[in-house]
């Protein structure tokens, strides 16, 4: 009887119920849909990422990321390549050799990360021959090809066929140079990696350097899910190496994901706290202008925890009318955009700077919904609370009075 | 046997300049089966002396016992109990639960003091049927006429096999029919269930049927005639 009590209470001033009720649901739509944006905006940007720059694993020797120096290559790289090859969980492996010096063309001069690669096996972990927009992936170049990204060749203002140097430090501190031919020019998603980011062939820089071996092993997997297998194996057998996940490599990505909940609580939190004082507003005034019945129902012999019980519930059925179609709505929302995107290319160049593509697909887990339901749950039980004390304080006999 | 017995009971309201003595030093004793008339003019105390018998209102002195129970003694849990299980209201304005019909107005009542289903429904055919709305258990109240409405409310107020019915100026807002209709069911309910009546009342309608006549002036009681 409490349960029909307090629903049909609700509908009792249905403008004011219907009000709250739609003020619950566009917020919840409003936040869900918001989350679900930056989530498919975080997961975009981890999965380019991945794909094009970081990889699943990264492997070095110990001292290389702290100094960067070129005698630092990756102990028994060889060996750890063949094993991977073999390895049915790998995808695609490329030993990478890595050097930082300056690019110069005959207008500039820029600073750059230099990474020598075997083509085909980096095209199977980054897929870079198919980033290529001008010329070609390392062929119709014989002597030392470089591709440069867009960004850096439009800075040194150079084309297909122009001439770059390139100058660093060998293995013995020397400065080397060595001139290289523009085969190709490519285009990521991310602008700053693309301005940074100089491919040669490995044996060319290795020649120039005075190395021999690799200083970065970049690892894709089939299987995100197999990352802790493989990684911990990895480590297991090769504990002179430093074997990274891509949450240690580039630890700011990871933390997106890994504190994506705390995130999404705060955010909602934030929504249903505004939402709150609408619900206190609503369910106060049903009480106040109910002050009549309230004591009539004391004076009966209605008990304290009855009388909040009934106000709690009227509450939690607003918001569990409303928090549904709120979601149900973002759902259908995000299910939508997620399918057909989000397209942000009026600011595309803005997104790209920092590395996020200007389709973006909005996702959010069913786990979320749950979650953002107990949330809602919770700031239910919390708004009821005064609206319910403002009830349990009413005299039966004042009431009464009144009658 | 007296159902109801107050000794020496006063309620004292200290909020002003002076106190106001709004009962004073009332001794009182009801014997089960009465229909009584509590009368006076306004401010007299009718009510005040109504809400502590009614369990509502602390005394300042002064003892109530009702049937076995010195009700001054119960905390304020139990005398929410006490009101449930023993005590049936009848107020002024009704004061019906909108959203509920009137057998569930009824209903409710019992909900409350958890009693099964089938005893539930049972009571509430009875009950309509005793105040001759029989046809009106799935009618709102507002769906029903002033006097309707105060029929359901003494339903509602027999719901819980109380000991006694308290009604404060139950007539006040009825034209006359009403109340001649309403005077009549609750007196048929006093004889043939012997359920003891107490109104405080202004209405000479309802004085003139009471079968005992409790006059307060000054929250004192001034006369006490039985007609």
């Amino acid at each position: 009887m409490l349960l029909t009590v307090a629903w049909r209470n609700i509908w009792r001033n249905k403008a004011r119920s219907l009000v709250i009720m739609i003020a619950i649901a566009l917020g919840l739509w409003a936040g869900a849909f918001l989350m679900a944006y930056a989530f498919g905006v975080a997961k975009q940007r981890i999965q380019d990422a991945i794909a094009s720059e970081i990889s699943h694993i990264q492997i070095h020797h110990p001292e290389f990321e702290k100094e960067m120096l070129p005698i630092y290559t990756i102990p028994n790289g060889d060996g750890i390549s063949e094993e991977l090859h073999a390895d049915s969980l790998v995808a695609g492996v490329s030993p990478r050799v890595i050097a930082a010096g300056m690019v110069g063309s005959a207008n500039n001069s820029l600073g750059g990360q230099f990474v020598g690669i075997t083509p085909e096996e980096e095209d199977k972990v980054t897929g870079l021959s198919t980033k290529i927009i001008e010329g070609t992936y390392f062929e119709g170049v014989k002597r030392n090809p470089i591709l440069l990204g867009e960004k850096l060749a439009n800075k040194l203002k150079v084309k297909e066929r122009s001439k770059v140097v390139l100058t660093f430090q060998d293995v013995n501190g020397e400065i080397v140079a060595g001139a290289f031919r523009v085969v190709g020019i490519y285009r990521t998603h991310n602008t700053t990696f693309d301005e940074m980011n100089l491919f040669v062939r490995a044996e060319d820089l290795n020649s120039l350097l005075g190395s021999k071996g690799h200083h970065q092993m970049a690892i894709l997997l089939k299987d995100v899910n197999n990352l802790k297998q493989v990684k911990s194996g990895l480590i297991s057998n090769h504990s002179d190496a430093l074997i990274e996940d891509w949450k240690e490599v580039a630890p700011e990505l990871g933390l997106i994901i890994d504190s994506f909940d705390q995130y999404m609580d705060i955010f909602i939190g934030i929504i249903l706290l505004t939402l709150s004082f609408g619900i206190v507003n609503t369910m106060l005034m049903a009480v106040l202008e109910r002050v009549k019945e309230i004591g009539m129902l004391m004076a009966v012999g209605m008990n304290k925890t009855r009388i909040f019980s009934m106000i709690f519930l009227e509450t939690l059925f607003i918001v569990m009318f409303a928090a549904p179609l709120g979601l149900l709505l973002a759902m259908a929302t995000i299910y939508y955009t997620g399918n057909v995107g989000l397209d942000l290319s009026a600011v595309s160049d803005a997104y790209a700077s920092f590395g996020f593509k200007s389709r973006i697909y909005p996702e959010l887990e069913f786990y979320y919904y749950m979650r953002i339901m107990v949330l809602v749950v919770i700031a239910a039980i919390l708004s009821s609370i005064y609206p319910a004390i403002t009830a349990l304080r009413l005299n039966p006999v004042e009431a009464i009075r009144k009658l | 046997m007296a159902i109801i017995e107050t000794h020496d009971l006063s309620k004292v309201y200290d909020e002003g300049p002076e106190p106001v003595h709004a009962v004073n030093d009332v001794d009182l004793k009801i014997e089960e089966g009465e229909f009584t008339a509590i009368v006076g003019p306004s401010g007299s105390g009718k009510t005040t002396l109504l809400n502590m018998i009614g369990g509502l209102d602390k005394p300042s002195s002064g003892s109530i016992k009702i049937d076995t129970t010195e009700v001054t003694d119960l905390k304020k849990s139990e005398l929410i109990d006490f009101r449930l299980n023993n005590i049936g209201f009848v107020f002024q304005a009704y004061n019906l639960i909108p959203v509920l019909t009137a057998g569930e107005n009824i209903e409710f009542v019992m909900l409350l003091q958890k009693r099964p289903k089938a005893e539930r429904d049972k009571r509430i055919k009875e009950l309509l049927q005793e105040v001759g709305l029989e046809g009106k258990i799935n009618n709102r109240p507002s769906e029903l006429s002033g006097g309707q409405q105060q029929r359901v409310a003494v339903a509602r107020a027999l719901a819980s096999k109380p000991k006694f019915v308290l009604a404060d100026e139950p007539s006040a807002n009825l034209d006359s029919k009403s109340t001649e209709n309403l005077l009549d069911m609750m007196m048929t309910l006093n004889k043939e269930e012997s359920m003891t009546f107490i109104f405080s009342t202004h209405d000479q309608r309802v004085i003139d049927r009471a079968r005992r006549v409790i006059t307060l002036v000054d929250g004192k009681i001034a006369s006490d005639v039985k007609q």
